[in-house]
C-alpha cells in the first residue's frame, strides 16, 4: 500500500470534475497532502486539485463542534421535518448510495443541483426515447460533429483534445478531416473547432433564445420538407439545407448539444427536435445524438436514484414510496412553496455551489471550503471524492463510469459515512421511542 | 445453528429423488449429515405435506446494468402503477416491469428464487451491472459477459489470431468483468449495424472486418470449453424477431462443430413463413433439432400477454423493431465500440395475430423438447414478460386442461397456425425442479447451488402443495437463503445479502500489455480503470465474490 502522507507523484489519476471523466492526470502531492496537477490537466482539473488542504470543524450555528454533535444536530433536524429536501447532491455513487438510504428511511424528497438542465433529456426520454452514443464511439467513428448552442469546452475543457482531434482511431480515420458545425450560440469560443492541419469549423450563430425556431427549421429540411422563409433567426435556409445534406451525406454524424445551456422556456422541445431529427437520419445512415452532462455528479445522482427508486431526480418517498414528478420535486418549486421544511444540502466537489436562500433550517455537507453567505444550522465539511477517497463516477454518457482514487490522508469524513452516520441515529431513537410505548 | 426440515416431500433432481418423503438438515448454512441422535436441533419445520426443492435459479434475467436503468427511465408510468411503500423490514420502491433494485430482489425471493443470472454485461458498463445488482437484495446474482461485438475481438479474428490469444483476451475479459460465462449477441451484427448493415445472417460478412457471425460463434464456444468454463457459450442469435429466421437458428445449432451451445430465448428465433401471413411456427423443427444435439441447450424467452419492455443488446434487431415501440418511445444506444444496446416498450396482445403465435410457439417448444436438463424456464425478462409471471408459467406447463382454455381464447389465426392444442405432455414437478434448480445450476456451473445434497449450500424452498400451480409457486410456504429463513407465507422475514457468483479461468497475464496499449490508442479510459475490482463487489460489506471451478482444457487443442 502506498504511503499517502508522503510527497510524490500519483499517475493515471481520474478527474471528477466534468463528465470526460479524463483519467490520465498525473498529480503530484507535497506532504500536507496539497495536489497539483503535472501533466494532461486542464484550466478547470487544476483549479479543482489545486485548492490547499483545509480541514475545518463542522459548526452548529457557527460554532466549531465534533463531527458526532453535528451528526446528532443533523438527524434532530431531520427528525422534526415533516419534509426534508435533500437537494445539490453532488456526490459520487457510494456517497448517493446512503443519501438514497436516508431519503428512503425519512420520506425526504430528491433533487440535484443541475436538475434543470438535465430534466430537460430526462423528459425526451420519457417522452420519445432518443439514440445516442458514447464517448469511444465519437472519438473512432465520428465523421460530422455537429454542435449545438454549445462550445462544448466551457464546460468540458478537453473534449476536442480527447475524442475529436485525437491520433489515431480504430478504423484508420484520418481525424483531421473532421467536419465541425456550431449552431446557434453567439461569440462562442470556437477555437478548439479548428482542425490540426488549420481548417476552421463552420459557424451558424444564432441569439440562444432563437435556437428553438433554427432547430425545428433543420429538422423540417431534414424531413424532407420545403421552408418558404429564406432565413430564420438569421440563418440563411440555404445553409442549414447544406448542413441537413451534409448530415444525410455523413456515415456517422454526432449531434451534440449540453441541456444546462439550453436556458429558455420549454427546451426540452428543443432536445427532443434534436432526438428526433437524429432519429429520422437512422432511417437510411447511421447518426447520434450524445447529450454532454456529468457536472457536479448528476450522472451519479440521477443513476442510483434510478435503480434504487425507479425514477431519476426530483422523486420524493414523503409518501413512503417513491414518486416522481419533475415540476413539483424540484428545488425552486420545494422552496417556493413552502412544502419543504428542512434541506439538507450536498457539494462535495465544489465549494462554490452553496445553497439556496431559505430560512427553513438548513444542513450544508459541504467542500471543506465552501464559504457560506449566511451561516446554516449545520455545516458538516465532508471528503473530496477522488482526492480524500475513493468512489464511483459515471461519465457524460451515463454508460461508462470509473474508479475515483483517494490521493492523500485526510482526516475529513465522507458523505456517505456522515449520512449512514445520520440514518443510524435515526433509527436507533426510533428503536428506543417504541421501546418506550 | 442447526435446522431440521421433518418429513417434506423432497424434489431433487441432481441425486434423481423424486417426491420422497426425507428430513433434510442444516447446519452453518449448509445442508449436513443427519446428526448424532443426541444432537440439539435448534430448529424444526414440521414440512409433513409439503413439497421441498432447492431454492430456484434464473439464469437469464435481465436485472442489472445500464439498459435496465434506461428502461427504468423511460417508463415511469409503468412504476407508477406498481408502488412498493416502506415497512419495517424492507425499503420502498417499485414493480412491475422493470423494478427497482431493491424491489427486485424482494420479489424475487418471495418467488421462491434464490439467485438471478443478468446475461448481458458489456465489458465497458460491467462497474455498473455490478453496482446495481450489489443493491439486489437476498438472492445471488452473476453476470455473462458480452463479447464478439467488440473491436478487438473481432479485430483478433480478422487477423487470424490463434485460439489461445483469443482465449487469453475472452479469459481476461471474464476476469476484469467478474462474470460466469460469456453471451455474444447478434454475433458481429450490433457492430455491423454501427457500419449501417441492418441484417446480418449466419455466413453474411460484418463488411468491416470481413468476418462471419459463424466464425465469432465457432471461436467463442471453443474459449468457453477450453478455458474450462462450464457454462457454454450463451448466444442470443441473429435475425431476433425476423419470420425464417428458423433457418438461421437451425444452422447455428450445426455450425459449432459440436461445441456446446445455449441458444437463450428461442422462442424469438423459431419463426417460419407459412401460411397467408408469412409468419409460422418453427417450434417443431426446433424442439426437433434440440432433441437431436446433445451439445446445444436452449431458454425459451416465453411471452406473456401484456405490457413489457424488451431490453437488449441487440441494438440492430431492436432499432428494426422500434416501429412497434408501445407506447410509443424508444432508445437505442451505440456503445464504446463494444457493443450496443436497444430498449423499446412492448405490449402483447392475445388477440394480436402475431403475439398470439408467439404466445403458442414458446409453450410448443416447451412441451416438445424431450430433455428438461437442456431446456430452462424464462421469460427473458422483462423482454417476454416480468418474471413476476413464472408461476402462471409454471401452471401452463403443468395443466393441460388449463393451457387448452386460455389457447382458445387467443387470436383464432394463431390457434389455426399452431399444434397445441393437441399436446398433451404436462411438466411433472420433479421436471420443473430440473428446469429451474438443479439444471440451471448445473448449466451455469454453479455446484453448490440447485441441489439438496450434503455440503450444498441451503437455498431451499418449501411449497405449500395445491391443486392451483400457480397459487402453489407464487407464494412458497418458507425460503431458506444459506440457511437462514429469509421468506414465510410468500412475505419477506429477513433481509440478507447473496452473493455473485464468478469463473476465473487461467491465462496468460502478459496479455495486459497488449490489451493496455490498445486501451491507450482507442479507448478513452484506462484498462486498469475498466475492471471491476473484488473490493468494488465485497468492500460495502454485503457483497462477496463465490468463485467457481473453471479447469481449462486447453492443452487438448492446442
Ligand atoms: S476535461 Fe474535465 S475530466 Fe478532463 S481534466 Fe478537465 S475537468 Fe477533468
Ligand atoms: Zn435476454
Amino acid at each position: 500500500m502506498e504511503n499517502l502522507s508522503q510527497a510524490s507523484t500519483v499517475e493515471t489519476v481520474t478527474c471528477p470534475f466534468c463528465g470526460l471523466l479524463c483519467d490520465d492526470l498525473s498529480v503530484d502531492r507535497d506532504s500536507s497532502g496539497n495536489l497539483n496537477v503535472i501533466e494532461n490537466g486542464c484550466a478547470k482539473s487544476i483549479t479543482f486539485f489545486g485548492r490547499p488542504v483545509v480541514t475545518p470543524s463542522p459548526r452548529i450555528a457557527g460554532k466549531p463542534v465534533e463531527l458526532k454533535a453535528a451528526i446528532a444536530k443533523a438527524a434532530e433536524i431531520l427528525g422534526a421535518a415533516k419534509q426534508p429536501l435533500f437537494s445539490g447532491l453532488g456526490t459520487e455513487v457510494y456517497g448517493m448510495r446512503a443519501v438514497m438510504n436516508l431519503a428512503e428511511s425519512t420520506n425526504a424528497t430528491l433533487d440535484h443541483m443541475n436538475s434543470n438542465g438535465f430534466m430537460r433529456n430526462i423528459q425526451v426520454v420519457q417522452n420519445s426515447g432518443w439514440l445516442i452514443t458514447t464517448l469511444t464511439e465519437v472519438k473512432n467513428r465520428m465523421d460530422l460533429l455537429v454542435i449545438v448552442g454549445t462550445d462544448i469546452v466551457s464546460i468540458f475543457p478537453r473534449f476536442f483534445e480527447r475524442e475529436v482531434w485525437n491520433k489515431e482511431t480504430m478504423y484508420g480515420q484520418d481525424t483531421s478531416k473532421r467536419e465541425i458545425v456550431y449552431l446557434g450560440g453567439r461569440d462562442l469560443d470556437t477555437s478548439a473547432g479548428i482542425s490540426p492541419d488549420g481548417r476552421k469549423p463552420e459557424v451558424l450563430p444564432c441569439d440562444m433564445d432563437k435556437l428553438p425556431d433554427v432547430v425545428s427549421a433543420l429538422r423540417a429540411i431534414v424531413l424532407g420538407k420545403k421552408l418558404h422563409a429564406t432565413e430564420v433567426a438569421g440563418i440563411a435556409v440555404a445553409d442549414l439545407e447544406k448542413l441537413a445534406q451534409r448530415m444525410k451525406a455523413a456515415k456517422y454524424s454526432v449531434t451534440t448539444w449540453a441541456a444546462g445551456t439550453l436556458a429558455f422556456p420549454q427546451a426540452e422541445l428543443t432536445v427532443q427536435n434534436v432526438t428526433e431529427l437524429v432519429k429520422v437520419l437512422n432511417k437510411d445512415t447511421r447518426a447520434a445524438g450524445l447529450p454532454l452532462g456529468g457536472i457536479e455528479g448528476d450522472m451519479n445522482a440521477n443513476q442510483v436514484c434510478t435503480w434504487i427508486s425507479g425514477y431519476p431526480m426530483r422523486t420524493s418517498y414523503a409518501r413512503s414510496f417513491p414518486e416522481h414528478d419533475s415540476y413539483h420535486f424540484s428545488t425552486d418549486r420545494q422552496l417556493s412553496s413552502n412544502e419543504a421544511d428542512a434541506l439538507f444540502w450536498v457539494s462535495s466537489f465544489n465549494p462554490d455551489r452553496t445553497p439556496p436562500a431559505t430560512n427553513i433550517p438548513t444542513v450544508v455537507f459541504a467542500h471543506a471550503q465552501m464559504k457560506l453567505e449566511k451561516e446554516p444550522e449545520v455545516f458538516i465539511p465532508v471528503g473530496l471524492p477522488g482526492a480524500d477517497h475513493r468512489g464511483i463516477a459515471f461519465r457524460s454518457d451515463n454508460v461508462v463510469s470509473l474508479p475515483l482514487q483517494q490521493l492523500r490522508n485526510s482526516t475529513l469524513p465522507t458523505l456517505a459515512e456522515v449520512f449512514s452516520a445520520i440514518e443510524l441515529t435515526i433509527t436507533n431513537s426510533a428503536l428506543v421511542a417504541s421501546e418506550d410505548k | 445453528m442447526l435446522i431440521k426440515l421433518t418429513g417434506g416431500k423432497v424434489y431433487d433432481p441432481a441425486h434423481g429423488i423424486d417426491g420422497k418423503i426425507m428430513d433434510i438438515y442444516i447446519l452453518d448454512g449448509r445442508i449436513a449429515e443427519k446428526p448424532r441422535d443426541d444432537a440439539r436441533i435448534d430448529k424444526e419445520y414440521n414440512l409433513t405435506g409439503q413439497i421441498v426443492m432447492a431454492g430456484a435459479i434464473d439464469m437469464h434475467t435481465h436485472i442489472g446494468g445500464g439498459k435496465v436503468n434506461i428502461a427504468r427511465t423511460l417508463l415511469p408510468e409503468d412504476h407508477r402503477m406498481d408502488p412498493v411503500a416502506h415497512t419495517a423490514l424492507m425499503r420502498a420502491g417499485c414493480g412491475h416491469v422493470v423494478p427497482s433494485t431493491l424491489t427486485t430482489g424482494y420479489r424475487y425471493a418471495e418467488m421462491g428464487y434464490t439467485a438471478g443470472f443478468e446475461p448481458a454485461v458489456l465489458p465497458m458498463n460491467a462497474r455498473q451491472g455490478h453496482l446495481e445488482m450489489g443493491d439486489i437484495p437476498i438472492i445471488d446474482k452473476g453476470g455473462y459477459v458480452m463479447l464478439g461485438n467488440d473491436d478487438l475481438f473481432l479485430r483478433m479474428l480478422a487477423a487470424k489470431k490463434d485460439q489461445n490469444a483469443i482465449n487469453d483476451y475472452v479469459a481476461w475479459t471474464m476476469d476484469a468483468a467478474q462474470a460466469i460465462g460469456v453471451k455474444v449477441v447478434n454475433a458481429g451484427g450490433i457492430n455491423a449495424f454501427k457500419f449501417n448493415q441492418r441484417m446480418l445472417d449466419l455466413d453474411e460478412n460484418n463488411v468491416n472486418y470481413n468476418v462471419t457471425p459463424r466464425e465469432v460463434l465457432k471461436t467463442l464456444s471453443r474459449a468457453m470449453y477450453e478455458l474450462g468454463v462450464a457454462h457454454p457459450l450463451h448466444v442470443h442469435g441473429q435475425n431476433l424477431g425476423v419470420p425464417g429466421n428458423i433457418i438461421t437458428t437451425l444452422n447455428t445449432m450445426a455450425g459449432v462443430e459440436g461445441y456446446p451451445l445455449h441458444l437463450t430465448h428461442i422462442q424469438f428465433h423459431s419463426y417460419g413463413t407459412e401460411g397467408d401471413r408469412k409468419f409460422s411456427s418453427g417450434a417443431a423443427q426446433i424442439a426437433e433439432a434440440i432433441n437431436k444435439y446433445p451439445n446445444v441447450s436452449v431458454d425459451v424467452g416465453q411471452i406473456m400477454f401484456g405490457q413489457t419492455v424488451t431490453a437488449s443488446g441487440d441494438s440492430m434487431s431492436q432499432h428494426r423493431n422500434s416501429g412497434l415501440a408501445t407506447p410509443n418511445k424508444w432508445v437505442c444506444m451505440d456503445i464504446e465500440c463494444d457493443n450496443g444496446c436497444g430498449v423499446v416498450p412492448f405490449k402483447y396482445r392475445d388477440q394480436n395475430f402475431v403475439n398470439a403465435l408467439q404466445w403458442a410457439i414458446g409453450l410448443e417448444i416447451f412441451l416438445l423438447v424431450e430433455d428438461p436438463w437442456r431446456i430452462f424456464l424464462t421469460t427473458d425478462h422483462p423482454n417476454g414478460a416480468p418474471f413476476t409471471s413464472y408461476p402462471h408459467l409454471i401452471k401452463l406447463l403443468m395443466d393441460k386442461t388449463y393451457r387448452k382454455e386460455v389457447f382458445a381464447s387467443i387470436n383464432l389465426d394463431a390457434q389455426a397456425l399452431s399444434t397445441l392444442a393437441s399436446i398433451d405432455r404436462e411438466y411433472s414437478l420433479y421436471e420443473i425442479a430440473i428446469m429451474t434448480r438443479a439444471g440451471a445450476a448445473k448449466l451455469v456451473g454453479l455446484h453448490d447451488r440447485g441441489h439438496l445434497g450434503v455440503g450444498g449450500a441451503a437455498d431451499i424452498t418449501v411449497y405449500s402443495e395445491h391443486a392451483d400451480q400457480e397459487i402453489m409457486f407464487a407464494k412458497p410456504a418458507y425460503v431458506f437463503k444459506d440457511g437462514e429463513l429469509v421468506v414465510k407465507d410468500g412475505n419477506i422475514v429477513k433481509v440478507t445479502w447473496g452473493g455473485t457468483h464468478v469463473v476465473k479461468p487461467d491465462f496468460d497475464r502478459s496479455i495486459e500489455k497488449e490489451i493496455s496499449k490498445y486501451f491507450d490508442s482507442f479507448h478513452t479510459m484506462k484498462m486498469e480503470h475498466s475492471k471491476v475490482s473484488k473490493g468494488e463487489i465485497e468492500g460495502d460489506g454485503r457483497g462477496k465474490l463465490l468463485v467457481h471451478e473453471a479447469k481449462g482444457r486447453r492443452e487438448k487443442t492446442a
